[in-house]
């Protein structure tokens, strides 16, 4: 019986690295420890001498992992970062799910499988949640922006709101541009005029 | 002829301006592509997308492709280097802390010499300084450790250590570093946010230090030919553009857009310009060829280069080292940009280090001028083998 493997995940957001930890923990066999603080990350994540280390593809500061893979490393065995050819198609998954995972040296596929497809799920739902968040808060900026055009327009030429609206997305139309490119557009000219 | 759209990553920085300018200003679009540029967190994050077909060519550092011929870090996909996208464009900076000890030192931060900065350094300082760097396989790295172990600081006198570049004000305000060198517009927003002080560009180690190299996967390019002529012609054509000093305030501002690399133009062109502002108190210096997108074949993927890289790497990993200069892909880089019209040089190696002056050598045509690209303590590189 092999003992429990050690895994590692960098996550900032708290709320985020709870969830990806129960996961874990539920899903598959595993001692699970979080950094947050991602000053000196290498020799913290040396600290616990992980089997696998987890952290969110788009994060910054991964770069500051590539020093484990070599092997004058802070790590007593270098890690690898997981690819194809070790466990099938997985890493591919596991790329577009927006993980990237670094496996220390001569770990088994089977040993690895159970605690990537969990990440995978989780890092998955994460990344969904966020996508959606971003759209949110861009449609909201978008939205304040064509009201700021739309007031600007509705006193520069004495119109009221729906035409003021109208004239927008006809000029929109007309140049086929999107609604809240002309409306960004009129606020910056406007503030350079103004 | 059909347009295609190429997916492309690449880190926001100074040097990435060749892709940009490509797409902008229409030389991706006068060779049938359309660049869909895909801006990257990290190096690991372009490397990945490269080498798992996320992207079909990316902007990468020169010596990232040969580490992973030499089966250095995580990810060992077989890359070529096609062109060499920027020559020299790096800052070695300091902390505040270390710039107040070699202004009271007197030190004047004359930006040009080496010798006499390692000097001043290793008698400010008492520990070993660490130097953040954007990424263990790096022409910073290179240039870090050259210059060390030829100075006073020596090889033990640094140590080196992964810092993201837009973390490294918090870097050195935590201590976590001392020093730093990074890529533009870094080294100038360092000092604009009053984090630290520059004292010597990459130019005054190496003075023509292959920096970023555009890279596509070794496979990709023995199927896609006839594409990744396309991407090299317009890249080549960009470079040509960029290197006019009228076309400079139209780069800043291409490149300062908010999708590029969201700052101030005014600090873009400092690096476009060679002007630098090296302390927060103002001070200029000016760097001829601080950064090189054409002149002198700059984009030339000389072989030379690649073994320099490659000796470095292999001393500093103890790993075998030879026959990895083929990964700059002198080949490819004659056969795709013949067609512009443009003149190569006769040779595919040189003795780095051994051009003292702007020198004309032999070429297809004639016309092919180099530049100087000595390091700073006149030693020099020779590639051929040794028996």
């Amino acid at each position: 019986m092999p003992s429990q493997l050690t895994v590692v995940v960098v996550e900032e957001d708290r709320d985020r690295a709870i969830a990806i930890v129960d996961a874990l923990k539920n899903g598959a066999d595993c001692n699970v420890h979080v950094i947050g603080n991602t000053s000196g990350l290498a020799r913290k994540i040396a600290e616990f001498a992980p089997d696998i280390v987890l952290i969110d593809i788009d994060h910054p500061t991964r770069d500051m992992l590539e020093e484990l893979t070599l092997a004058s490393g802070p790590l007593d065995r270098p890690v690898a970062m997981f690819v194809s050819g070790a466990a099938g198609g997985l890493a591919q998954t596991a790329i577009e799910a927006g993980v990237s995972a670094y496996v220390v040296d001569g770990l088994s596929a089977e040993r690895i499988k159970p605690v990537m497809d969990t990440a995978i799920a989780r890092f998955r739902m994460v990344r969904q949640m966020r996508n959606e968040l971003a759209e949110t808060r861009r449609a909201l900026e978008e939205r304040k922006v064509i009201d700021r055009a739309k007031g600007l327009l509705m006193k520069a030429k004495g119109i009221d709101e729906g035409a003021a609206y109208a004239l927008l997305r006809k000029t929109a139309m007309d140049q086929g541009r999107r609604l809240a490119d002309v409306a960004e557009a009129l606020v910056t000219a406007s503030g350079l005029l103004g | 002829m059909k347009t295609v759209t190429l997916p492309v990553a690449y880190v926001p920085l100074v040097d990435a301006a060749p892709l940009i300018v490509a797409r902008e200003m229409g030389f991706a679009e006068s060779e049938g592509i359309s660049l869909d540029l895909i801006a990257a967190p990290s190096w690991s994050s372009v490397r990945d997308m490269l080498a798992f077909g996320r992207v079909d060519a990316a902007h990468l550092l020169s010596p990232v492709p040969i580490a992973m011929a030499m089966g250095l870090g995580g990810v060992t996909t077989p890359l070529s280097a096609v062109s060499v996208l920027s020559v020299n464009g790096n800052v070695i900076g300091v902390s505040r802390e270390i710039e107040e000890k070699l202004r009271d030192a007197g030190f004047g931060f004359d930006f040009t010499d080496p010798v006499a900065a390692s000097d001043a350094l290793s008698r400010v300082c008492s520990k070993p300084l660490t130097f953040g760097v954007p990424f263990p396989f790096s022409m910073h790295v290179e240039l870090l450790r050259y210059w060390c172990e030829n100075t006073a600081l020596g090889a033990d006198g640094i140590e080196i250590r992964t810092v993201p570049p837009p973390l490294m004000a918090d870097a050195l305000a935590a201590g976590d570093v001392d020093a730093f060198c990074v890529g533009e517009p870094w080294g100038s927003v360092a000092v604009d946010q009053g984090a630290g002080a520059l004292l010597l560009p990459g130019h005054a180690i190496w003075q023509f230090a292959p920096e970023k190299v555009l890279a596509v996967r070794t496979d990709w390019a023995e199927t896609e030919p006839n594409l990744l002529g396309r991407l090299m012609r317009a890249v080549w054509h960009a470079g040509r553009w960029l290197s006019r000093p009228e076309t400079r305030t139209t780069a800043s501002e291409l490149l300062s857009r908010k999708e590029y690399l969201d700052v101030s133009p005014e600090l873009i062109d400092r690096a476009l310009s060679g002007n630098l502002t090296v302390t927060s108190r103002g001070e200029q210096r000016h760097v001829p060829h601080f950064v090189e997108f054409h002149a002198g074949a700059a984009t030339f993927p000389w072989r030379s280069q690649a073994k320099w890289i490659a000796h470095r790497l292999g001393r500093s990993h103890n790993v075998e080292h030879d026959s990895v200069a083929h990964v700059f892909r002198a080949d490819l880089n004659r056969r795709h940009i013949a067609p512009t019209g443009s003149d190569f040089p006769g040779a595919s190696e040189k003795v780095e280090g051994s051009i003292r002056l702007e020198t004309p050598v032999a070429s297809a045509r004639g016309q092919l001028t180099l530049l100087p690209n000595s390091f700073f303590d006149g030693r020099v590189f020779d590639p051929s083998p040794k028996d």
